[in-house]
Formats: C-alpha cells, structure tokens, sequence
C-alpha cells in the first residue's frame, strides 16, 4: 500500500518512471547506436582476439585428437610399468591413421616440445611400421628404438592426454612438470626467459624514470611560457610523433653505433680513446636512449595537461605565505602534479613493457625484451600457443600494475589530458 | 605605537614589460601604517602590476619601494613577510583548510600548540570555527574567500595584499565581505593595500583610494573627498555617475568662471581651468542638480525629459539639457515630483560650486 501512495503520477495519470522510460527512450538508442560501431570494433579486434589467444596458450587438443584410441587405453595405466599390449596397440591403430593422413611429423613436433627425443624415433617408427605384422604389437615397437622401450616416453605421451594445459605458462617461467607430476624449475643454464622478464621490468622501470625526469622540466615550461614560445616547444614535443617510429630508431642507430656522430664527438672532446669506443648499441644502452626518446611524449603530455591546470598564483601564494622557491615547488606545485605524473608513468611504463621494434633494432643480446621473444616464437619457431601463453602473461602483468596502481595512488587519481 | 607616515613608500618607481611601454609611470605613493588604502582602476591601467611590485612576484623597472624604511625590491616574495589574498583565493587545493593556514606557520618554524591557537584565532576571526578538516573544494566561494584572508592574516604579517578578491563572488555575498574584511581591518589594524576596479567596493571600505589610470595615480584622497570633489575629468567620470558639458572658458573671476556651451554658458567651479579662452569638461553630479528648485541657483536652464527609468527608490531621469542629451537626474520617489513626464519640459537648477569645470576630456 505505502508503495501505491509512492508512485508519483504525471498530470496524465501515468506513473512518473514509465513516462520518464519512455521519454529517454528514443535517446538512449541514439546513444546505443553511436557507440555502437566502436564496441563492434573493439569486440572484433580486441575482446575476440585475447580470447582466442587465451584459448590458444591453454589448448592442448591437437595431441588428443590425434591419439583418441591410446589415451582411452592408457586410462587403465598406473604409468609406473611400461603399459601392456593394449595401449601399444591402440597406439599402433592411431599412428596408421596419422601416417595415411601424413600428420605423424606434426606429432613427433609436439611431442618433442614435451620431451625431446620424439622426432627422431617417430620417423624409425614410420618407417618401420610398413613391416609390421598384425599382433603383439609392444614386441615390435620396442624394437624399433630404445627409447619407445622407455617407460619415460610412454608418461611423456600421457601427459599430452589433457585437452587443456598450463605447460606453456611454467615455459614461460622456465619451469615444467617433471616425470613426478611436480612442478619445478628448469636447469640453470637454460633459463632464459626469467632473465628476459626482469630485464623487461628493469628496462621498463628505468625508461620510465628517466622519461620523467625529462619530462616534468619540459612539461612545467610548456605550461608556463608565454603562447608564442609554448607552441613551438609543444610541436618539438610532438615531432617525434610525426615521424616513424622505424625512421627514429634508425636514426638512433646513426647517431649511437661506434663510429656514430656521439661516439665522434666524445672522441672530439677528449672524453674517450679513438680506439677505445664506447658500445652505445646493441646492449642495454641503446634500448634505454632509444626507447627513453621515443617514450618521452607519452610522459610530457600527461604531465602538461595537469600543470596547465595549476594555476600560476598557488606558487605566488605559497611564496608570499613564506615558503621558499623550493618549500612552495615541493608542498604546493608537486602534489598537485601527482595525477600527471601517475598517468605519464603508468603509460610509459606499460608501453615499454611491450616494446618491441626498438630493442629489436638498437637492442641486441642484451637489450631485448619479452616481446621480441613473443615476437621470435610467433615468427621462427611457430609455437603460437607459447607466444599467445606469454602474450598472456604480459597482459596479466599489466593488469596487477595496474591493480597496484589503482591501490596505491588510486585511479581517480590519474589524468591523461 | 606611532604609526608611520610612510610605512610603505613608492618611490619613482617606473615599471615597464616589454621595454616599449611604460605600465607604471613615475609612482609615487606613501601608505600609513594601519591604513586601508585601494588602488581602483580601470583594468590595464597598472593598479595590480602596483601591487605584484610590492609582493615581490614582478621587480620595479626603476626607482625603489620601501617597507618600514627598507628598500625591498632585492628581497624575494617569501622574505617580505607579506600577506596576500588572490583572485582566485589560491587556496591550495590538495589542504585542509588546517593545513592551508597552517603552511605558513610551519615553513616560520612555530611550534604546533602555538599555530594551533593563531589558526583558531584566524578562523574564529572570519566566523570558519570548525570549518579546519574540510578540503576547500567543498567550501562555497564565500568561505574559501575567508579561509584566503584567515591565511593571509594567521601569520601576523604588518601587510596584507588582496588583488579583486571578491571579484568571483555574486553581489550580495561581495558587499557581506566588503563589511566583513574592513571589520577585520579596523579590529586588528593591519595595514591594507586592496586593489579593485568596483569603485563601490572601493569607496566602501578604504581610508584611502588611489585611482589608476594609464599608469599613474590620478587622484589620491579620501572616498568622500574622491566623489565629491574629483580633480580631473577622468577620476569624475570613473566613479560615480557624471553629467558632463564640453566648452570653453569665457571669463573667469572671484573662485567662478564662465564656461560657452554651443548655444549657452553656464557658471562653474574653476578647478584645473586657469584663464580665459581654455577647453574644459564641465562635471556635475547627477543628485546636485534639482528640477524646479526651490532655492536661488545660479544655474537655471529648461530642458526637454527623453527618458524615465523607475528604480523604485528613484528614478532616473534622461534629459535633453543644453545640447547634452545625455544628462541624468536623480528623482527621489516622492509625491510631489508629479510632471515628471516623458516630453515634459522642466527647469533644472544647480549651484556653480557643485559644477566643476576640469580638464577637456
């Protein structure tokens, strides 16, 4: 009852909410079907890819499709034994069929990514298996290579059974599921992406604080010069923008390689050897100088935006109330910046996470990135699902800055222009 | 205590920006201790270049200003041990209101017992107790405005600059806070340099005003003395209202002149007008002039009434008087103004004392 003598009506004797649904009705599509296209956009080109790359690191089904009758049998298998005629069998059946569909290499290539050894005896085993009398058919594999006498090969098929599986994410931690079904590291001279992962961070984190100790004088003088003079500082600020990120890095490889323009010009001044140049690329440096460069814009403009808003009498006011230049910079103007300085680094930060073509160019041995291992295993090895398994990782990473972001400076906190 | 004379002293001081223009010109000006004192003007005419001068934020061009007898201009803003009100109050946003007053106590070093007091003390002065935990963005205009003073005033400075701080507030909030600084002024006897272009505010709150234009002081005196007897066109013109005649002197004599309008001459007060034959501007106020006056008055001329405006205590008459058409009188509303009618005819009298004949305009 309390509730019917709530509802307000309209002079028309509608209820006051169904009228008012109505009323916006019309203008709710219209904003529905403006942002439309972009969630299209953005569903087609952002949410349906990381979904598929998310399916592609987990997805371990090609090994199960192709050994349906072994899996079934090896369900009976302890795996402490080598299994019984049964499983060899089974296998034997799969293996026929794979090889009258010429599909046993893709086999051997992903078993070999579970243990290495496999190419070598599936392709005796090819050959063989044109011999092969019809029973008993463990006699006769076994025969074909020690290995297939292994029960350590015989788990390492198993273990492919699954049709999902983490094993590219503990790859990209250098780290596996060993013959115990426990996860441990891998041996110390083959771990090569933690290296890669640290020297990301560790490159990202530097760019980052490099850029903003550039950036924030540049940014405080873009806010307070006169028009004329900001203009044309702004448009140094952008320029890089303009130009193509290839043509900078190229650029910098002019500029930074041993008998670059910087090298001859230390070697000008005295400050180094002729025959003792420094190495300024293909090692951390170049990525650092570059990326720092070309990352810059990414910090000047968040920062300017919000000093633009300071207005210039919060400094007067902290000097005439007796601060000194310094007290008033440190108390009054740097606070207030905090915003632009979260947002200038966040960005950089997480643009620099992913760079990729920078380190690739100027970076060498030592100075790439996660990325361009991404990069290497979606391009030379073809190992999609660990390159997407890593892409992943990178995202996630992303995402717990982020998260850790928002908990420390807060995200209302952050301005991007 | 005696006060000074010259607590602060302008002293030839020329400022110019760009080396072409000259914005303040030949500034010379002594401002009592205690004193309120207002620069009015229009705006660019060098009122608050004046007084970032005396805050330290720009350096005179040339000459020297003095505060308590010492040359100040290589002293930085921050030792001057000046307060000041902004524009915008230029309260710092990231601060409670605590903290924003506390921010010049604590870079002074005092102890924190005793800046609680001075900002109990500040914040009762401008009726904010309790106000200290709020940030100042959930304050209204009115009470950041205050909190700017309270912080202007918690360090106890012997000079306190407001540059148009009531210049964002609406109008009724603007004349509370009119009465409100000039209490606070009156109560602690700090001495003031305000700078407005409202000459309302101006001739409401100050001992003094100092009227701005192109760079220079025009007039310097009292309100009362700035209203009634202005000593030249332009100071005439900028405050108050102003009914003016152009002419020419035909004779002068005996503290009066005559000045030849186009097609009449009227009597006036000679104040800038020295002999015979000079170009003048004629000023008279328009509640010193009285429609069929009942006292003898030297002046008495017809003029036809173009426009009537009622302002409820007033009204405001627009009449076509000796080829001005822009002369306006003030009517108080009252019965026995009755042929105040659009088109009406009427005679207009004024006393020569009251018509002071100033530089042409």
């Amino acid at each position: 009852m309390s509730s019917e003598t709530k509802q307000i009506l309209t002079t028309d004797g509608i209820p006051l909410e169904v009228s008012l649904k109505k009323a916006e009705k019309k203008n709710k599509i219209k904003a529905f079907l403006l942002v439309a296209p972009l969630l299209f956009f953005l569903i087609i080109t952002y949410v349906f890819p990381i979904g598929d790359m998310l399916f592609r690191s987990v997805d371990d089904k090609m090994v199960t499709q192709m050994l349906p009758k072994t899996f079934k049998a090896m369900e009976n298998w302890d795996g402490q034994e080598l299994p019984d005629e049964e499983v060899f069998a089974a296998f034997h059946e799969d293996f026929i069929k794979l090889v009258e569909d010429k599909r046993e290499g893709k086999l051997s290539t992903q078993l070999n990514y579970t243990k290495n050894g496999f190419k070598s005896i599936i392709k005796k085993l090819r050959r063989a298996s044109k011999k092969f009398e019809e029973g008993n058919y463990k006699e006769q594999i076994m025969a074909v290579h020690k290995r297939w006498a292994d029960v350590e090969y015989w788990r390492a098929i198993q273990r492919r059974a699954p049709e999902f599986t983490g094993q590219k994410y503990l790859k990209g931690m250098d780290m596996y599921v060993n013959e115990e079904g426990k996860i441990v590291s891998v041996e110390e001279d083959r771990r090569i992406h933690r290296v890669l992962w640290l020297r990301t961070l560790e490159i990202a984190f530097f760019v980052t604080v490099f850029c903003f100790l550039m950036a924030y004088p540049i940014a405080h003088l873009l806010a307070t010069l006169p028009m004329k003079y900001s203009n044309l500082l702004m448009i140094c600020v952008l320029l890089p923008f303009w130009t193509s990120l290839l043509v900078r890095t190229a650029s910098w490889m002019i500029l930074l390689q041993q008998q670059g323009i910087v090298n001859d010009f230390f070697v000008g001044i005295g400050l180094v050897a002729d025959d003792n140049r420094p190495e300024m690329m293909y090692n951390k440096t170049g990525s650092y100088v570059a990326m720092t460069q070309i990352l810059l814009p990414f910090m000047v403009l968040p920062l300017y935006s919000v000093m633009k808003t300071i207005s210039p009498s919060l400094m007067r006011a902290g000097k005439s109330l007796g601060g000194t230049p310094f007290v008033a910079f440190w108390k009054v103007y740097f606070p207030l910046t905090i915003p632009g300085i979260g947002a200038g680094c966040l960005l950089v930060f997480i643009l620099a996470i992913g760079y990729y073509i920078t380190p690739a160019l100027v970076g060498g041995a030592s100075g790439t990135l996660i990325s361009n291992q991404i990069a290497f295993h979606m391009k030379s090895t073809l190992d999609w699902s660990f390159a997407s398994a890593m892409g992943l990782m990178l995202l996630s990473g992303v995402l717990v800055i982020y998260w850790l972001y928002n908990k420390i400076v807060g995200i209302d906190n952050i301005k991007l222009g | 205590m005696a006060s000074k004379k010259d607590f602060v002293k302008f002293d030839k001081v020329d400022k110019s920006y760009d080396g072409k223009v000259l914005v303040v010109k030949d500034l010379q000006l002594d401002i009592a201790e205690g004193e309120f004192i207002t620069m009015l003007g229009p705006s660019g005419s060098g009122k608050t270049t004046c007084l970032m001068m005396l805050a330290g934020f720009e350096t005179p061009t040339n000459g020297e200003i003095y505060l308590d007898g010492k040359a100040i201009s290589s002293i930085p803003p921050h030792k001057r041990g000046i307060g000041m009100v902004f524009q915008n109050y230029a309260l710092f946003p990231h601060m409670t209101v605590y903290e924003n007053l506390a921010f010049p106590l604590r870079v002074r070093k005092i102890p924190k017992d005793e800046a609680d007091k001075k900002i109990d003390k500040a914040l009762s002065m401008v009726s904010l107790q309790g106000f200290a935990a709020r940030m100042p963005g959930q304050l209204s205009g009115g009470q950041q405005q205050r909190v700017a003073v309270a912080r202007s005033l918690v360090f106890d400075p012997q000079l306190v600059l407001m540059d148009e701080p009531l210049g964002a507030l609406d109008k009724n909030l603007r004349e509370s806070m009119q009465y409100e600084i000039k209490h606070i002024h009156e109560s602690i006897g700090v001495t003031v340099v305000y700078v407005t272009h409202d000459q309302s505010e101006a001739l409401t709150m100050s001992n003094r005003i100092a009227v701005f234009n192109d760079g220079k002081v025009q007039q310097l005196s009292s309100p009362d003395e700035l209203y009634e007897k202005p000593v030249n066109s332009f100071v005439a013109e900028f405050i108050g209202e102003n009914n003016t005649f152009g002419g020419e002197v035909s004779d002068i004599s005996g503290g009066k002149c005559k000045v030849k309008l186009a097609n009449a001459e009227i009597l006036a007060n000679p104040i800038s007008v020295k002999g015979k034959g000079e170009r003048t501007t004629v000023s008279l106020r328009p509640e010193r002039a009285l429609i069929n006056p009942s006292t003898k008055m030297d002046n008495l001329h017809k003029g036809k009434i173009e426009e009537v405006i009622y302002h409820g205590d007033h009204t405001r008459v627009r009449i076509n008087l000796l080829g001005n058409p822009e002369f306006i009188l003030k009517v108080p509303n009252s019965s026995s103004n009755l042929d105040i009618k659009l088109g009406n005819e009427i005679n207009i009298g004024w006393n020569s004392d009251d018509a002071r004949a100033l530089d042409p305009k």
